[in-house]
């Protein structure tokens, strides 16, 4: 593991002003202050943006009345969330009940930790960074059956069962999607398979690997979906069939770390779609000298975040077009499509490896 | 096994309907919301946009209601009551069109029962009052004909 600044000047400054251990503290605790903004920041934006989106997608205009555009309303509804009694039903277990809410939001902190967002503004840099993702996005689901079961609730139980049994699915063909960008780029740090990618846009692994990437891309898109609990994949909340599945017992304050979680969690993995299949913070080069200079002179983490602020679109605009489906479909779309169809793909782009059939 | 027809035709349709929404983000001009309160004297509607009843006048006062009562006896809620009364020659005429719109939910059934294009859905929807009574309102602005 390399340990990386936040910024270069900004953490040799501090090294020079204090001694080494007491350096590192700060260090450290500035990084994790910078994230733990960043999520709270991230959050209140993206429930704006969906809202707004939502209702452009559906010939309405959406929030426009506190703050301009709006921007001010989910600062509101936390205002809101924060005041509300914070229920706790008789017959649940406490122990549960109120562990689960931090878990997702913790699950997504700990994935962002991970994530290059500049050359040079990167948290933490393990060797086996996708591992790692793989391991700690797991915490969310892991809150939400905790959250399901302790509620004591028939529909929070079904609905937190439902989540486990769409993760364990759909973790399948999304770690076979990484498990492709990891045997092209032959490492599984995500700064190193950021700079595998440099170069035009050609050279980024959606369009390097022909067929492959495209397809690995689409496969990730499904599968993040269902992993987010986003629609049409958000068989766990149906709010028509569950009325609201796992958090159908929770209010205020612990509801709304639920709700940040997910909207954190969709930054999470657009980011990491980012990084893997669009090439990160890198400027998208079109191999034209003037232009690709231009491009160029733009910081890397505006890149970064139009990326995963285009992959967001994508997320919303499924969402707000295609019904749910029904469980049933959901498995089999997994098992019976998904996995077999991530399979091939992976075998394709093996064999695309390995005779180097890679767009130069 | 999905048969590689059907699979095509599944991806058609879920791109079609990507397109439609696309279709709503990107003409701003397609977005219904109308916003309220500070523009209500600019306030436009769509044509087919149903406020409360009214009945239209011409430039005598006149209007085509001939107290037929298809529409009282259109009205699901019992909304409309013909008051008839007779003229100097005692022919049956409209005396007064009781409308209620405290209890009338909008739906034009009215309208479609009535021959003589008397009445017909205004745009007006500021309905609120502070008495039962301020809502019965008499459509017609004199008596006969």
């Amino acid at each position: 593991m390399t340990p990386l600044s936040i910024t270069h000047p900004l953490g040799d400054w501090i090294r020079q002003q204090l001694p080494s251990p007491f350096a590192a503290i700060a260090n450290g605790l500035i990084a994790v202050i910078a994230i733990a903004m960043l999520v709270v920041v991230t959050a209140i934006f993206l429930v704006w943006l969906e809202r707004k989106v939502c209702a452009r997608f559906q010939a309405r205009l959406g929030p426009t009345r506190v703050g301009p555009f709006g921007l001010l309303q989910p600062v509101a509804d936390a205002i809101k969330l924060l005041m509300k009694e914070n229920i706790r039903p008789r017959t649940v277990d406490q122990l549960a009940y109120f562990l689960a809410p931090l878990l997702p939001i913790t699950g997504s902190f700990l994935v962002l930790i991970v994530i290059p967002f500049d050359h040079n503004l990167q948290v933490l840099d393990p060797d086996a960074g996708i591992v790692y993702v793989t391991a700690v996005s797991g915490m969310g689901i892991l809150g939400v059956l905790i959250g399901g079961w302790g509620s004591n609730n028939k529909y929070s139980l079904l609905g937190s069962m439902r989540a486990g049994a769409q993760l364990f699915s759909y973790e399948l063909s999304m770690v076979l999607c990484m498990l492709l960008i990891v045997m092209a780029s032959g490492t599984a740090s995500l700064r190193n398979i950021v700079l595998s990618q440099q170069g035009t846009i050609l050279d980024w692994w959606i369009f390097k690997l022909p067929v492959a990437g495209l397809v690995a891309f689409l496969l990730f898109i499904v599968s993040s979906t269902a992993e987010l609990n986003r629609g049409p994949l958000d068989l766990s909340e149906a709010e028509q069939e569950l009325t609201g599945g796992f958090h159908t017992e929770y209010t205020g304050i612990s509801f709304s770390m639920f709700f940040l979680a997910e909207f954190v969690n969709m930054f999470a993995a657009a980011g990491l779609g980012a990084t893997l299949f669009l090439g990160g913070f890198l400027a998208p080069q079109i191999g034209w000298h003037p232009v690709d200079q231009l491009l160029a002179f733009i910081p890397g983490f505006i890149w970064f975040a139009a990326k995963a602020y285009f992959l967001i679109f994508l997320y919303m605009w499924t969402r707000w077009t295609f019904p749910r489906l029904r469980i049933d479909h959901l498995l089999s779309l997994e098992w019976k499509f998904l996995l077999p169809a991530s399979l091939a793909n992976l075998l394709l782009a093996a064999t695309l490896v390995l005779f180097k059939w890679v767009i130069p | 096994m999905i048969s590689l027809n059907r699979f095509a035709g599944s991806v058609s349709a879920l791109l079609k309907g990507l397109g439609v929404t696309l279709n709503y983000i990107v003409h701003p001009k397609r977005v219904v919301t109308r916003e309220y309160p500070e523009n209500r004297e600019t306030l436009t509607f769509p044509e087919r946009f149903r406020g409360q009843v009214v009945m239209p006048h011409d430039e005598n006062n006149d209007h085509n209601c001939t107290a037929c009562t298809l529409c009282e006896k259109a009205c699901p809620n019992g909304s409309i009551s013909i008051l008839t009364t007779k003229n100097i020659a005692s022919k049956r005429v409209l005396g007064q069109f009781v409308y209620r719109l405290s209890s009338c939910t909008l739906c034009n059934l009215c309208i479609e029962a009535c021959p003589f294009d008397a009445i017909r859905m205004g745009h007006g929807f500021e309905m609120a009052g502070y008495t039962r009574e301020e809502l019965d309102l008499i459509l017609n602005k004199k008596e006969g004909r």
